[in-house]
């Protein structure tokens, strides 16, 4: 990344209905040209955040600042300038694909002349071009989502904010998608996005937020929320047969960043250490004369972060909930 | 604090839109027949009764919106009754019809305030009833023209295209009242039937039950009891009532315009009468001056329902 300014700043953006905060108090930067995930469960009050962010509703309190811009004072310089694909995105199912994104460019204020143009070199983008004429009401739910994408591509917005947008297209699709957005990033497009599905954010994302009840519980690259929450971090599996008479677990052990050996099968160890410690457990059991079968890595999983985050926060909660 | 930029930007847009939509789509169609087929049946009868009975009459275009034959209303009866249905047709749906869709918080992401599109889908409904009453008129004039063969002289046509524009009115209080329902139910079947309850109350069940609520308010006095007639106060009070809803105001604007010998719209003195030639047709300003109250009173009625609505929906939340 070589320049780093935020294009989205929320000091302590609140949301209240009645006497409930949706979005309470949060705090985020996000920087030009990288790829930003909401993360948390339904209803922890991303979509919220995303809405005030386009001034598409109030804000309780606090403030959030879009390209230099105030989404409640000034909608459509925001507006103009970032592409949203709301969750489960509908169009005029009456329509073809080109009309409905012919629309679109007629609100966003592209010259006539330019129009068709645009429209068809956004749908050749999403592999749409071929249908462009079939009203939408035939298409699937990965072919709407894709039509959502090629109308952010057509506005050219420097800011992309998708909602929820691989949830309930198939695999396949999903890889399709998450390529698409990774195209976005290339251009220099800002991506903003919002999932439960945590496997797939993590495979895409710079930079995750962790949505809970409203509130930003983690925020940061996914390596440092591993070693934030999982501690140790790493966790290597070796799988070695020792030579006979030989104690391979003692040995593993005394590797230098190992933090604790547990002995998962006949001749399966799990270490989990600070490090990626493989060069050393390997050195380690050839050196007590081990046959070496297996030796591999666990990337720091998001979804492991994510469980052992809740775990380790339940208690803690109820206290913070009997306080209030 | 101001807002930034104009709200109508994007206003030509979606009424364009909109109306390509209306225009096409088959519910108006099948409203737009209805229409065509009552009304061209009540005109016919209209042409053949009045071959009968005169060719004397200085209004003879006039005469073919107003007169009715039995079994068949005449055909301002017949508008005043199928336009709301048109306008509610219009309107149902035009609001939670785009929640329903999903395409609402797309549209409101472009760079457009909710203004336009709000503005913009009442503009469109009113200019396909304003294309439809238009041509239906033209059908009406040219149908006459050509059976009766009297052509229409100026005053006609001014006191029939005045006709034609409180109709419009008429047809905007309804879409205005569609709207803002599309707007506080999120069931386009919810907004569709409380509207046409409304309909229905309106125009059958208060002028039946406005005389009632009168006698409540004002009892007729012994005098009145004696001669069975209903006294002055009840007899205000049960206009003031039925002028509530829009239909009677709308009836009393078309008897006032498109009968040129109204004199009045309330109850009549016989002092008033005097030196008056009774049957004698008014100039049409003075015809206008009479319909003039009720024709403020149903653009109002726009306006103030189209608020409303505006008002609601400013504040609504844009996610289902």
């Amino acid at each position: 990344m070589s320049e780093r300014s935020p294009v989205i700043t929320a000091r302590a953006l609140t949301k209240r209905y009645g006497k409930t905060r949706v979005v309470d108090a949060i705090d985020f930067t996000v920087e030009r040209g990288e790829i930003f995930g909401l993360l948390g469960p339904n209803g922890a009050g991303k979509t919220t955040t995303i809405l005030m962010m386009l001034g598409l509703t109030e804000v309780s309190g606090g403030d959030v600042q879009v390209l230099g811009h105030n989404p409640a004072r000034e909608p459509l310089a925001v507006k103009r300038r970032v592409g949203y694909l709301p969750d489960m995105v509908g169009f005029y199912d009456h329509l073809t694909a080109r009309e409905n994104l012919a629309y679109t460019a007629r609100l966003m204020g592209i010259p006539a002349g330019e129009r068709q143009t645009r429209v068809a070199e956004s749908l050749a983008r999403v592999r749409l071009a071929d249908v462009a004429e079939r009203n939408v009401s035939t298409f699937s739910r990965g072919m709407r989502q894709r039509l959502g994408l090629a109308e952010i591509l057509m506005k050219k917005a420097e800011i992309a904010i998708l909602d929820e947008p691989t949830s309930g297209l198939d695999p396949q699709s999903t890889v399709e998608f998450l390529d698409m957005i990774r195209s976005l990033k290339a251009e220099g497009v800002t991506v903003l996005l919002s999932s439960h599905l945590l496997d797939q954010v993590q495979r895409i994302c710079d930079r995750v937020a962790l949505f809970q009840s409203g509130r930003i519980v983690l925020l940061g690259t996914v390596p440092d929320l591993a070693r934030q929450v999982l501690g140790g971090g790493f966790v290597v599996e070796v799988e070695a047969v020792p030579a006979p008479k030989t104690e391979l677990e003692s040995r593993l052990r005394a590797v230098p960043g190992v933090t604790a050996v547990e002995r998962v099968g006949e001749d399966r160890y799990r270490l989990t250490a600070d490090r990626d410690v493989r060069p050393e457990a390997a050195r380690a059991v050839v050196a007590a004369d081990g046959a070496l079968h297996r030796l591999s890595v666990e990337e720091p999983s998001l979804e492991a972060i994510y469980t052992r985050f809740f775990q380790n926060q339940a208690p803690e909660r109820q206290g913070v909930r009997d306080a209030a | 604090m101001r807002r930034e930029g104009s709200p109508w930007q994007g206003l030509g847009t979606v009424v364009l839109k909109e109306l390509a939509d209306h225009m096409s789509s088959a519910r108006m169609l099948v409203l737009e027949l209805l229409i065509i087929l009552t009304a061209g049946a009540s005109v016919y009868t209209a042409i053949a009764n009045l071959k009968e009975t005169t060719a004397e009459d200085p209004f003879l275009l006039l005469k073919l919106f107003t007169v009715d034959r039995a079994p068949l209303p005449s055909f301002v009866a017949i508008l005043g009754f199928l336009i709301p249905l048109m306008a509610i047709g219009l309107g149902f749906d035009a609001i939670n019809g785009e929640h329903n869709r999903r395409t609402m918080s797309r549209i409101l992401a472009q760079p457009i305030y909710r203004d336009a599109l709000l503005a913009g889908k009442f503009l469109a409904g009113l200019a396909t009833l304003a294309i439809n009453l238009l041509c239906l008129w033209l059908l009406v004039v040219g149908f006459g023209v050509l059976l009766l063969g009297v052509p229409p002289g100026g005053e006609e046509i001014a006191r029939s295209l005045t006709f034609l524009a409180m109709t419009l009115a008429y047809a905007g209080v309804w879409l205005a009242m569609a709207m803002l329902l599309s707007i506080v139910f999120r069931s386009p079947a919810t907004a569709a039937l409380v509207a046409l309850g409304i309909w229905l109350f309106l125009t059958v069940l208060w002028p039946m039950l406005s005389p009632a609520v009168a006698e409540l308010i004002a009892p007729p006095d012994i005098r009145s009891q004696l001669l069975g007639i209903p006294s002055l106060p009840t007899l205000e009070w049960r206009q003031a009532l039925e002028r509530l809803s829009p239909n009677t105001l709308y009836a009393e604007v078309v008897l006032a315009i498109l009968s040129p010998s109204t004199r009045a719209l309330g109850p009549v003195f016989l002092s008033q009468l005097q030196g008056a030639v009774v049957g004698a047709p008014l100039p049409l300003g003075e015809s206008l001056m009479l319909a003039w109250p009720q024709a403020v009173g149903l653009i109002a009625g726009t306006i103030v329902l189209f608020v409303a609505g505006y008002v609601v929906f400013q504040r609504q939340e844009v996610r289902a």
